[in-house]
């Protein structure tokens, strides 16, 4: 490509969807480029599913024949020309769209193929996404027998096979361990890459470990949308929990120069919460060797998605309302 | 794509274990019942040599046999419908077909043709064990293959139905039990109008089968199974984008 910026793959403007008489979705519009992750972050029952939905053309959105909203796909309109664009879209739901009685190697293949590939293309296809969602083994089981976590990547497995421009995930690393987390994390990373990928979730840590740039949202709207790194700004939380094996009381650690809030979470742990530039570990650690209190932890403490939420609608409320 | 729906339909039924079980068991009512038809007409043969234009084996054994799947097709039809959509929608593997590159059209089409096949295949134990009958005397094929005719005709008209029911739903028993219920009421409106001319008859795919099955091709009645399948069809379809409209 000569221009610097990667093309549009997805566009979505002004989406509003209604179940019933309640409104679920408020105007949501997005854009994703080529190389671009998206997280969509947010609480249960925030609007994410639905959304993903709506984008993959599950769903329609509300007024879908007006002109009112739209959905591009590399260029295609999806609400009028739903064939041509579903093909660049490889979707994993919620819960991964698998037919249980089938084997890994047909069920893939059944996807690709579902999608327009051709049986040689597939073929090709299947070896080359077993290979990256790990799959090699169990190519020929059932995936009715498979454990949660590969069930899982069989589902990433069929929404990338076909190698689509958007490749859209809804809460992708539910349900696994922690090593398969990673490993499903560094492959999207790796789609990232060359494709466009938006994710839904509910973990900030996935969202600072693999997007690029975060939407927020809270009750069936956006809130707040930038790059991930300005995000993780407004989630830092100043602020550490020690664990201390022969603790002081209270009162001697609130004496400290700089700490604002000692809460004590057990015996010998405490919640400590400072003013964002005075940092009192130090005072803290020296105090700790001269009185013996057998410091056992210090970890910083993690911004939660309420920390943000609470943070993020601060400051939109001070500031121009978005 | 169709044909694509449509082996994944069959891949899937012949996956599991009770599809085979069910198979066995139809094959075994079938050949029962076959042998015992065959058995009362060996035992009548020879009265029905003494009358003027006896009726053959064909009209004796096989037509009833025919009569008899088309009963047996009301029950086992929405077993088998019953999964095609509701089910795909409660272990929401919906999703896959709906975010694929694929017309609503196209998914009930795949989905219509695979269990069609299948049926096809289940039933097809019937005119062979009746063509067994030709090692020892002449059949009369023009009736057997209005029967086939038939019996297919019948089977696609009820898996449309059903497929449609199915597609009301996403509780897979609701939907067994809806198209049952409605193919028996279909049948009992059939059996329960007295008078020969009722209009009631007309509403019945039993009452059209009943042609065929005495090796009448009546245009009429074809066309009825022909249009009762296409509307059908044509409602799952409709019944599909409204389900993406409608959530």
């Amino acid at each position: 490509m000569p221009n610097l910026t990667p093309e549009i793959t997805l566009s979505a403007r002004n989406l509003t969807r209604r179940f019933g008489g309640r409104q679920v979705i408020h105007q949501v519009s997005l854009q994703l480029r080529r190389g671009e992750v998206l997280g969509l972050l947010g609480h249960n029952g925030a609007g994410k599913s639905t959304t993903l939905q709506m984008l993959t053309g599950c769903l329609l959105p509300d007024d879908a024949e007006k002109n009112e909203c739209s959905i591009d796909i590399c260029g295609v309109d999806l609400l009028h020309h739903p064939i041509q664009a579903k093909a660049h879209i490889g979707y994993l739901p919620e819960t991964p769209p698998l037919y249980r009685e089938l084997s890994v190697n047909d069920y893939l293949t059944f996807a690709a193929r579902l999608r327009g590939m051709k049986p040689a293309a597939a073929a090709g296809a299947l070896m080359q996404t077993r290979q990256r969602c790990g799959l090699e083994e169990v190519g020929k089981k059932i995936i009715g027998t498979l454990s949660k976590g590969y069930q899982q990547r069989v589902g990433i497995a069929q929404a990338i096979i076909h190698s689509p421009a958007v490749i859209v995930l809804d809460e992708p690393t539910v349900g696994l361990d922690p090593a398969q987390i990673r490993g499903i994390r560094n492959l999207i990373r790796e789609l990232g890459d060359a494709h466009s990928v938006i994710l839904s979730t509910h973990l900030l840590s996935e969202v600072e470990s693999v997007c690029d740039r975060v939407e927020i949202m809270q009750h069936g709207k956006l809130i707040y949308g930038d790059t991930s790194a300005h995000m993780q700004q407004h989630g830092s939380v100043s602020g550490f929990i020690v664990g201390l094996g022969n603790p002081p009381p209270p009162s001697v650690l609130e004496g400290i120069p700089g700490i604002s809030d000692v809460e004590q979470i057990s015996a010998t742990q405490f919640r400590i919460l400072h003013a964002p530039d005075n940092n009192p570990k130090g005072a803290l650690l020296t105090m700790a060797e001269q009185q013996g209190w057998q410091l056992e932890q210090l970890t910083p403490l993690q911004a939660t998605l309420e920390d943000v939420f609470v943070k993020i609608t601060d400051t939109s409320a001070e500031g121009e309302t978005p | 794509m169709i044909h694509l729906l449509a082996l994944r339909e069959l891949r899937s039924l012949f996956a599991m274990p009770s599809t085979w079980l069910i198979l066995a068991a139809l094959q075994f009512i079938f050949a029962w019942f076959f042998l015992a038809r065959l058995e009362a007409f060996l035992e009548i043969q020879p009265q029905l040599a003494q009358l003027a234009n006896p009726p053959g084996v064909t009209a004796t054994v096989a037509a009833p046999m025919f009569n008899t799947v088309a009963l047996l097709l009301m029950m086992l039809v929405p077993m088998f419908t019953m999964r095609l959509i509701a089910e795909e929608r409660r272990n929401q593997t919906f999703a896959l077909l709906l975010s694929a590159p694929l017309s609503g059209c196209r998914i009930v089409l795949g989905k219509f043709l695979g269990l069609l096949v299948f049926l096809l295949l289940m039933m097809a134990g019937v005119p062979l064990m009746l063509y067994t009958l030709t090692l020892g005397t002449a059949l009369d094929h023009g009736l057997l293959l209005s029967n086939m005719l038939g019996l297919f005709l019948l089977a696609a008209s009820y898996v449309a139905l059903g497929l449609y029911i199915s597609a009301l739903t996403t509780q897979p028993i609701i939907a067994a039990l809806g198209a049952f219920a409605v193919l028996i009421g279909l049948w009992l409106a059939d059996v329960g109008a007295a008078a020969e001319n009722s209009p009631w008859h007309a509403i019945s795919p039993l009452y059209h089968f009943q042609n065929f099955n005495n090796g009448l091709l009546d245009s009429g009645d074809a066309a009825f199974f022909v249009l009762f399948t296409a509307v059908f069809l044509l409602l799952t379809m409709k019944r599909l984008h409204n389900n993406r409209r409608y959530g």
